[in-house]
């Protein structure tokens, strides 16, 4: 049986099975508000933690809200948050490592000392900290995880960049005619980007988990906003009553970030691509 | 003349498969030759003609599980073809010896060519480590390797690749092998070591008496050093003859081919003479 | 006055270090001088290490001398403003020894060819893609290569297609470093003849860096050689490497290998030991 199990993750299939299930969780997400039964912010006490009914096809929570439509929009905050950080802490990595990379010299060792001196730092302990400063809630959480999350990329494209500047087509490029920003245009970054596809599904994974661990410690998303780390905080007390509180958001975690990490490993193995750790 | 104990190697009718996603790919095929004590067998071909393929089938080191190798090769009568891989590893490095085609991916990195070299001799002999240390020296005097007692503590990285390749001959020659096979031997060097390389090579033949299987896609290497050449062309060998032969009558169309395009010198009178 | 001219130039390298007393600085070429005449081919010879490539680099403006100038049709080109430098850019280009590592993995051949061109010819789509087409057929490749990648290509295709690329503004000059030591021999003759068919048909002159002294006879007009970064020949004429009485230059003409067995020297005539 462990050998039917391994084959089944080492076929090729791996690929498309997940991208399936995460196409669909994505729709899910984009068509939250069409599809869901009922307001998940609509407070009724007279309906409190209800099991599951026609009305209310996963129970009811101990406010009385629908669990379902609380789960269908938490999709929506965490998938649609974690692509924005995602996004936004390549691109400025991007930037900065590519800069610091093909520039060299004294702009590339400060840059780089300012990394090393962030990456130090144990990545969530940091965030932490920053939310201390800003103050909790979704926005500062995600602006947070962004700042802390680019020097990664920085550092990763840094260190592409400089293998790549060796190369003789970098070279062949300038006696070509080409201008500094061309080379970077054409040549650097379409070199630098396709291993990052392939990370980007195992990072998302990661921005998943950040948002729902501050959300879960109380300092991300506040209430009412239904989002699953929150969900999973508001259902502790009621663990022996009515565990499913805690199970489907922390199964709908699992499930997004496992699918996820299935996808980036089989990708990885598949084009040969190196992660950061 | 020629009776069956006089030869050391010989190959009959190898044939090497491979599993692929679209079924079974034969890489070579009708593959038949033979190596006689002190002969230098030339193999040449373009590259992805199946030279690499047959001299590692020799070797017995093709992946078991994907290839499949039919025929029969026969060193001083025993038959390597299926052989347990635990006999294999007595007779490589000790009646076979191997000489790669890049002699900086040939040693292991982390340790000493002194380490390596040593090993590879205690592995085949009983000998304590002192004598084997002698060995060494004494082998690498013979490929004038400047002080061998300092290099030997040396790691690869610190040699260059002349220095390495001869490092290479040095081992494989220490323990008297009755053949060696030497793929491109000089394809990764510069002009001024190949001629040291294939001088050594020579010697080695001569003192010990070892067979050598030579694969080189450059004519050059073949006129120097060869008896017999086997000229093979999309895994099979279409031509094999003495080497005087070859030069002067090719019959197949593609050694006629591989004749005419080589960069000549176009002088009158041969270099040799001018030097 | 010489198409290309070196005068005295100097090299090293390991200079930037913090402190004076770690100076390991290794001199890598010295007071290396001589020139290019329109239409020649200057075949540069010597062992790896004697700083062959360095020179190469230095020629095309890629690493600045410590001392010394190299001047091209006229112009120093380490101290030419940015527009002159530019434009006789154009004029100077190069084969390297690695086809793959010369062009970008994720380009299509198309591309590839058409770098230079964008840079400098202000043409059409369309009239890019035909000058396109007609270099690869004149390098002996086919339209239908257009849009293959570099992985699809032998060692031997993807060269042709960096003498396209090189070729492609009709230079006046190109540096081949080592352009087909990586190659078998048949590859090598038959990529030795384009380069002696382009000459012809464009008048260009070649720098022609290689340890190979076969191939630099092939195609040189005249020959040096260099050894531990010195020149320590130039020959005006190839056949004088040949008569030469320079104790490493004999040394270089021993080592080269029999073109038939008759000739050999490592083995002994009548091969019955």
């Amino acid at each position: 049986m462990i050998t039917s199990i391994r084959t089944i993750f080492k076929s090729q299939k791996v690929i498309p099975i997940c991208s399936i299930i995460l196409g669909i969780l994505f729709i899910i997400a984009i068509l939250a508000p069409w599809i869901t039964p009922n307001d998940p912010i609509a407070v009724n006490l007279a309906y409190k933690l209800q099991p599951p009914s026609w009305d209310f096809p996963l129970g009811t929570d101990h406010l009385g809200r629908c669990n379902l439509s609380r789960i269908l929009y938490g999709a929506r905050i965490s998938l649609g948050f974690a692509i924005l950080i995602f996004i936004s802490s390549l691109a400025i990595g991007l930037i900065i490592g590519t800069f610091s990379g093909y520039k060299g010299g004294w702009i590339d060792h400060i840059l780089m000392r300012f990394c090393d001196g962030v990456m130090a730092f144990p990545s969530l302990i940091l965030v932490l900290g920053l939310v201390g400063i800003f103050g909790p809630g979704l926005s500062q959480v995600i602006l947070a995880l962004m700042l802390v999350q680019w020097v990664y990329y920085a550092r990763m494209f840094r260190g592409m960049v400089l293998s790549l500047k060796e190369q003789n087509f970098i070279s062949a490029a300038k006696i070509s005619g080409s201008s500094q920003w061309k080379i970077i245009k054409n040549h650097i970054i379409p070199n630098v980007l396709p291993p990052l596809v392939v990370m980007g599904t195992l990072e998302m994974g990661w921005a998943i988990m950040d948002i729902s661990a501050m959300s879960f410690l109380g300092l991300g998303v506040q209430s009412p906003t239904p989002e699953w780390g929150a969900m999973i905080h508001e259902g502790k007390s009621y663990i022996r009553t009515n565990p499913e509180l805690m199970l489907y958001p922390g199964l709908s975690i699992m499930l997004v970030i496992v699918t996820f990490n299935l996808l980036g490993e089989a990708l990885s193995e598949r084009y040969g691509v190196k992660r950061r750790f | 003349m020629g009776t069956e104990e006089s030869k050391v190697l010989q190959v009959r009718d190898l044939r090497v498969q491979i599993k692929t996603k679209n079924g079974v790919a034969t890489l070579v095929q009708d593959i038949n030759f033979e190596l006689k004590p002190g002969e230098i067998l030339g193999l040449i071909g373009e590259s992805g003609c199946g030279k690499t393929v047959t001299s590692m089938s020799i070797l017995q080191l093709l992946n078991r599980k994907e290839t499949t190798i039919e025929g029969s090769i026969t060193l001083k009568g025993q038959e390597l073809n299926g052989l347990a891989e635990k006999e294999m590893r007595k007779i490589r490095g000790k009646d076979i010896a191997f000489i790669m085609q890049n002699p900086m991916n040939a040693f292991t990195p982390v340790f000493t060519i002194g380490h390596q070299f040593i090993e590879t001799i205690r592995s085949h002999t009983h000998w304590n480590k002192k004598q084997a240390t002698e060995l060494a020296v004494e082998s690498m005097k013979q490929v004038n390797l400047p002080d061998p007692d300092k290099l030997l503590k040396y790691y690869p990285f610190q040699l260059s690749g002349g220095m390495l390749q001869r490092l290479m001959i040095a081992i494989a020659a220490s323990l008297h092998p009755a053949i060696i096979i030497a793929d491109e031997p000089t394809t990764a060097l510069d002009v001024n070591n190949q001629k040291n390389v294939l001088h050594h090579l020579d010697r080695i033949r001569s003192e010990y008496g070892s067979a050598i299987l030579l694969i080189s896609h450059d004519l050059g290497v073949i006129s120097e050093m060869a008896d017999e050449v086997a000229v093979m062309q999309h895994g099979k060998i279409v031509e094999k003859a003495g080497v005087f032969q070859l030069f002067d009558s090719p019959t197949h169309e593609y050694t006629k081919k591989l004749l005419n395009a080589r960069p000549a010198l176009y002088l009158e009178e041969p270099v040799i003479n001018l030097i | 006055m010489s198409l290309l001219q070196v005068n005295e130039v100097t090299h090293s390298y390991g200079n930037r270090t913090f402190f004076k007393w770690q100076n390991r600085s290794k001199k890598v070429l010295s007071d290396i001088s001589f020139s290019i005449e329109e239409g020649t081919c200057l075949g540069m010879l010597g062992t790896s290490g004697a700083g062959k490539s360095t020179l190469g680099k230095v020629i095309l403006g890629l690493e600045k001398p410590q001392h010394g100038q190299v001047l091209f049709q006229g112009h120093d080109i380490y101290t030419v403003d940015k527009y002159t430098r530019q434009k006789i850019r154009r004029d100077l280009q190069v084969v390297f020894q690695d086809s793959y590592s010369a062009v970008n993995p994720r380009m299509t051949a198309e591309r590839i060819i058409a770098e230079p061109l964008e840079n400098y010819e202000k043409l059409t789509l369309a009239e890019q893609k035909r000058t396109v087409i007609e270099l690869l057929e004149r390098v002996g490749l086919d339209e239908k290569d257009l849009k293959k990648y570099p992985h699809q290509f032998s060692g031997g295709q993807l060269q042709r297609i960096n003498i396209a690329r090189a070729v492609s503004l009709k230079p006046k000059l190109i540096v081949l470093d080592e352009s087909v030591s990586s190659l078998d021999m048949v590859t090598q003759t038959l990529i030795l003849e384009l380069l002696k068919e382009l000459k012809e048909d464009f008048g260009l002159s070649y720098f022609f860096i290689t340890h190979d002294i076969k191939a630099a006879y092939m195609i040189s007009d005249t020959l040096g050689v260099l050894e531990k970064g010195e020149l320590i020949e130039y020959y005006n004429s190839k056949n004088q490497f040949f008569t030469s009485k320079n104790p490493v230059v004999k040394e270089m003409r021993g080592s080269i290998l029999a073109e038939h067995p008759r000739f050999r020297s490592i083995r002994a005539r009548n091969n019955h030991i």
